[in-house]
């Protein structure tokens, strides 16, 4: 049976995740158009670094993380000048380091869609006096309308998933940084293989339910 | 109160350079094979591509060399030569999309008008994929038109159909024409479309502009012979004066004479197009009683050029204010010693009536 810890894992676990994809649907829509229209040269180097967090290992992104945000990093001196304290050790610490983490999971998807559109619809929509602001939100965003599904399916669910960022940036406190793969951790650690069963048991069947949402809402070959 | 559009465009093998001034009414055919230019001039108009160069449209400065007005901001109409219809949007809101985006004070052209000239009104609650591409061309030019542009900007709006959907979009081409005063800068390789639809023509080859004027005019050039498809030939204007039952034969009267054609149902009055190809006239000094050719008409020798073979000639006739071409070899106009200002009957062996 979950004991108080699991449940408040899986509440800050949820919470994480909704404000991790919130945040990046606001933040990677911009990134993802700007990559998917651009003809700069720059289009290379940005999207690379936005893949970074693919092929990194998470506690390479944590120590990074982790000295920016840190005292005598630039992110965390300006905190510390704004008055917001010190990120590393707290829920927003875990947002921002989560944000960078998910962050390709979310733009590739909406990059992609937005690709996938092409100049044509937006061509028409400037003939039939859209500018380009109302064009991006009457044509562009319904038309990558999947893109955006499969963008916040991913984001939240690779949010939930991950384990090597936190524990750099969160450690493991409960209740405000031990999210449910460290709570997992613990349990394994202390021999409470009941409780770990408890909690994975649940992780397996969310990641089940994501990818069946994910391949419902989608379903390959059936767009045009 | 017409279309001055100058650009010059340098691209890897391509270049458009064109200084040109169009009517501001009726429809303009760009003409001309692919890669001579003319979708790239039509999207420099639009302001969909960015030329250097001065665009002003019936007075108002579209660009200049300071100044460049969005596409967003031109009142024009543009119909692709795919519908590009939004595939979100059902064809009532896609005819919404544009009007709703013009002020109401600036709409000239009503929802109930522009459905009824394209007969689309069974049509509305349809999504775009559920309509067959004829459907959705139509849907896509009561779209443009619905934001009531000064100019209508198509290009090759046909050319993705095939032969019975074009057919059964060029009458509404024609009422458009014929019902709306919004000129049309209508771009095609396909000289049906350009015989039967054109006021005008720009003749474009390797991004210049080699002739342009009214279409009669300009095809009955023989110094420069613009040929429409494969033959040399002129297009008259003209209406449907007599029909005689008796032979299934309709006279239609032109600036110039008479001609007789199969009758093919169009009431008396109605405006008609003529289509006669060089190879189709021939020469004779006296009128012939004793022939078949139901269609000889008095004519005035004009001007004789070469054509493209040696062996032959390109006559242009002056009947009144109209002309038509005539094809004959060197050998007979000779034989004939026609010159400049000779009176000579046409004889016109076959007329296509195009509508």
């Amino acid at each position: 049976m979950p004991d108080p810890s699991d449940l408040a894992a899986v509440w800050l676990t949820l919470r994480l995740a909704t404000v991790t994809t919130l945040i990046l649907m606001v933040v990677g829509t911009p990134i993802a158009w700007w990559l998917a229209r651009t003809p700069s040269r720059w289009k290379g180097p940005v999207g690379a670094v936005v893949a970074l967090p693919i092929v990194l290992p998470p506690t390479v992104l944590g120590f990074y993380l982790l000295l920016l945000l840190g005292p005598n990093g630039v992110i965390g001196q300006f905190t510390q000048w704004a008055g917001i304290g010190l990120l590393p050790f707290t829920f927003w610490g875990l947002v921002v380091a989560s944000v960078f983490y998910s962050l390709p999971f979310v733009v590739q998807p909406i990059q992609n869609a937005f690709e996938a559109i092409g100049d044509r619809p937006l061509e028409a929509a400037a003939t039939l006096r859209a500018s380009r602001l109302d064009a991006f939100f009457t044509v562009a965003v319904p038309l990558a309308k999947p893109g955006f599904m499969t963008a916040a399916v991913l984001g939240f669910a690779h949010t939930v998933g991950e384990f090597g960022v936190v524990l750099m940036i969160g450690g493991n406190i409960p209740e405000k940084t031990r999210v449910v793969s460290v709570q997992i951790y613990d349990h394994v650690e202390a021999l409470e293989y009941a409780n770990a069963h408890w909690l994975a048991a649940l992780m397996v069947v969310f990641s089940f339910l994501v990818l069946l949402a994910l391949y419902t809402l989608n379903p390959t070959g059936k767009r045009k | 109160m017409s279309i001055e559009a100058r650009f010059r465009l340098e691209r890897a093998g391509f270049a458009l350079d064109v200084d040109l001034v169009l009517p501001g009414h009726g429809v303009t055919a760009i003409f001309g094979h692919s890669g001579s230019g003319k979708t790239t001039l039509l999207r420099c108009i639009a302001g969909l591509e960015r030329a250097p160069g001065t665009l002003t449209v019936k007075s108002q400065p579209w660009q200049d060399a300071s100044f460049f007005m969005p596409v967003h901001q031109r009142p024009l109409g543009y119909v692709f030569q795919e519908a590009s219809l939004f595939p979100h949007l059902t064809a009532q809101r896609n005819l919404e999309y544009g009007m709703k985006r013009v002020p109401a004070t600036e709409r000239r052209v009503a929802m109930d008008q522009a459905i009824a000239l394209l007969g689309i009104g069974h049509l509305l609650d349809r999504l775009p994929d559920q309509l067959s591409g004829g459907e959705r061309q139509r849907v896509a030019i009561a779209r443009a038109l619905l934001t009531s542009p000064k100019l209508l900007l198509m290009d090759e709006p046909l050319a993705a159909l095939d032969l019975a959907r074009k057919n059964e979009i060029l009458p509404y081409l024609e009422h458009l024409h014929d019902e709306l005063e919004i000129p049309v800068l209508y771009v095609s390789h396909a000289p049906d479309e350009v015989a039967r639809l054109a006021d005008h023509i720009v003749v474009m080859e390797g991004g210049r502009a080699v002739a342009q004027g009214a279409l009669t005019e300009t095809l009955a050039r023989v110094d420069l012979p613009i040929r429409l498809g494969e033959d040399a030939g002129v297009v008259l204007d003209g209406r449907i004066a007599e029909r005689d039952g008796n032979w299934h034969l309709a006279r239609v009267e032109f600036d110039g004479g008479s001609l007789w054609v199969r009758d093919t149902g169009h009431a008396l009055d109605h405006h008609v197009r003529v289509r006669i190809l060089a190879r189709d006239v021939s020469v004779a000094l006296e009128p012939q009683h004793d022939s078949s050719i139901l269609n000889c008409l008095p004519a005035e020798v004009a001007e004789i050029a070469a054509d493209a073979h040696p062996a032959l000639a390109l006559v242009k006739l002056k009947l009144g204010k109209s002309a038509v071409v005539a094809r004959l070899t060197h050998r007979s106009a000779c034989g004939l010693d026609l010159k400049p200002g000779l009176p000579v009957y046409a004889q016109i062996k076959a007329v296509a009536l195009i509508g």
